[in-house]
């Protein structure tokens, strides 16, 4: 019981006044000076790299037919 | 080598699951032992013709998308025979000659009933998820799946947990928690498949090529690490033979209720919201062909749902031995919640401004955005629904059953028919889909198959709520039970008529993506568009 008692203690006050500052912590974060700059480019990075990884353009490009076979 | 420890670790799963088989307790257990044996032996048989073979290279140039074709083969499949199933127990309710006497004990409604939402959360939603889960990680962080063959593993082996569950719960195998039936050896077999899956996302996450995590990838994480987590803790149990499928759960009394829909309605939370969210801030915006409205407010929604859906569970138990402070807990998380759902839904929805001719013409689209809707309103109609004055009205009625389905059909199943039909003719290397005016079709089924669903279940739920509670002057009730059962029964035939419209809609979907993928070498371009009804 006295392992109950002190973790409910601490969640009760020390852990929660943590939770309640991360997560205004994130948005405070979220919307620093500066960060449109960023988030424009993370919205947009999913319009490229969709048909191969980066970086695999140096292999001799395929045509869309003629993938090698899959590996398993 | 390699080979050789695979086929000596398969050849002794044969051994014991035969030995566990013979000395089997229950037909269920007797089963189970025979599909891990026959999964065993046809894997066996697989690699044993390959041994020698050159290993076929695992190309770092190129993404792994054999399990997701698969995975998305699955979800198709099963999301049929899940509606199927649903529409089957609907009419079990209407007419209840529809438990036939033959069939006692294996397909009447109390063995279907898991069977049908274990099938559409678990292996429609799950097959889903893992699919989606592995092309988005791959087209967002430039790399190829990590782990070789782990991807495959993770396919086949959640393909296995769904036999095990699907087969225990005609065979009276279950540990009676709501969504969580599967017994003590599924169980465990889904831990590891899970962990494997979390294995293959996270090494595919640290070795991207993108120096940002996008927030999708964040949902998926969060559905991924929550569940193992839930699934854990609330399947804690003590078999009572190693040779049987019965167990005793650990936990007891209402710790055990507080744990189950602690598990249960995270199981909603994150497996049905936070993981679909994450298709939502890939696809809607990769289908528009523009990017999120505000990517500052996708992850605010992130972190905001996941601080406050944890807490929300309690509301399942309302005016039970629960403690009150706990009670009211659920209640206050679940009405904060609607804020971030709302934001997301707003975002989800805003990324078409600009954009919102795309409805009248693309219907791939126009189904993205009805699942977003849905999601609004499910997400309003929840926390209203958990505030205790509202519960004490309808808790136990049918309106919670309609809450769930306007939620279930109307945004994870929307949500995922605008996945498939957009993931397919990628997948394939097609053009396009080989017929858009059939999406119209399945669009068109599938909304009205949610209306008729979802507003007869709050005309019966909210008459059944009110019936129940009717006093007279003396202060005695004025209905029995069954009074209320006999005057739903309208309402639950248009229920069931709106499942078979949602039905024929999945397998006109079928029929779709079988087309576009058999019409093939064709690459014709898509067939005109057809302008909203």
């Amino acid at each position: 019981m006295e392992t109950y008692t002190w973790l409910r203690a601490f969640a009760d006050s020390w852990h929660l006044l943590f939770m309640f500052c991360f997560f205004i912590g994130v948005f405070i974060f979220i919307l620093r000076p500066g960060s449109n700059k960023v988030h424009d480019e993370s919205a947009n990075m999913i319009f490229r790299n969709d048909d191969k990884p980066a970086g695999a353009d140096k292999t001799p490009r395929m045509g869309r037919h003629d993938e090698p076979k899959e590996a398993r | 080598m390699w080979d050789y420890v695979k086929l000596a670790v398969l050849a002794l799963v044969v051994v014991v699951a035969a030995i566990a088989a013979s000395m089997a307790r229950d037909i269920a257990y007797l089963v189970h032992m025979l599909v891990i044996l026959l999964a065993a032996v046809i894997t066996f048989v697989w690699i044993i013709r390959r041994v020698g073979e050159p290993v076929p290279a695992h190309n770092p140039n190129e993404y792994m998308d054999g399990p997701i074709r698969y995975g998305v083969i699955a979800t198709a499949l099963w999301g049929v025979v899940g509606f199927l199933v649903g529409v089957v127990i609907a009419f079990q309710l209407a007419w209840p000659q529809l438990n036939f006497e033959w069939a006692q004990g294996y397909l009447n409604f109390g063995r279907l009933r898991p069977l049908h939402t274990s099938a559409v959360i678990f292996a429609f939603g799950g097959n889903a998820l893992i699919a989606s889960a592995f092309y988005v990680v791959q087209r967002t962080s430039a790399a190829r799946l990590w782990g070789g063959g782990l991807a495959w593993f993770v396919f086949w082996g959640y393909q296995v947990f769904i036999v095990m569950a699907a087969t225990g719960y005609v065979l009276g195998s279950t540990q009676g928690n709501e969504y969580a039936e599967p017994e003590w050896l599924a169980d465990l077999w889904l831990t590891i498949v899970w962990v494997a899956f979390l294995l293959v996302f996270m090494g595919t996450i640290i070795k991207r090529r993108e120096p940002h995590i996008y927030v999708a990838n964040w949902f998926y994480m969060a559905f991924i690490i929550t569940v193992a987590m839930l699934h854990i803790v609330n399947n804690i149990a003590i078999p009572v033979s190693v040779f049987g499928s019965k167990s005793v759960p650990v936990w007891s009394g209402v710790q055990s209720a507080m744990i189950q829909w602690w598990y249960g309605h995270n199981a909603v939370g994150f497996f049905l919201t936070a993981g679909f969210l994450g298709m939502m801030y890939y696809f809607i915006p990769k289908q528009a062909e523009r990017p999120v409205y505000s990517y500052k407010l996708s992850i605010m929604h992130f972190w905001a749902l996941i601080f406050l859906y944890i807490w929300a569970g309690p509301h399942h138990l309302h005016y039970t031995a629960l403690p009150d402070w706990a009670q009211t807990l659920g209640m206050t998380f679940s009405i904060m919640l609607w804020m971030p759902s709302w934001g997301g839904m707003i975002n989800g929805l805003m990324t078409l401004s600009g954009a919102w001719d795309k409805l009248r013409t693309d219907p791939i689209i126009r189904m993205m955005v009805v699942a977003v809707g849905f999601y609004g309103m499910a997400t309003f109609e929840g926390p209203m629904m958990s505030i205790k004055t509202v519960n004490s009205l309808s808790h136990y009625t049918d309106w919670t059953i309609g809450h769930v389905h306007s939620a279930a059909l109307g945004w994870n199943g929307m949500i995922t028919f605008g996945m498939l039909y957009y993931l397919v003719p990628k997948l394939w290397q097609r053009e396009g889909l080989y017929s858009l005016r059939l999406v119209s079709w399945h669009f068109w089924l599938a909304t009205i198959g949610i209306v008729l669903y979802a507003a007869s279940m709050w005309v019966t739920g909210i008459m059944e709520g009110l019936m129940w509670r009717e006093v007279d002057a003396q202060g005695f009730l004025v209905n029995s039970f069954a009074d209320t059962v006999a005057a739903k029964f309208p309402m639950y035939v248009v229920r069931g008529l709106g499942g078979v419209l949602f039905l024929l809609g999945a397998v006109i979907m079928c029929y779709n993506l079988w087309k576009t993928v058999t019409s093939s070498g064709e690459r014709k371009p898509a067939a005109a568009a057809v302008p909203a009804e």
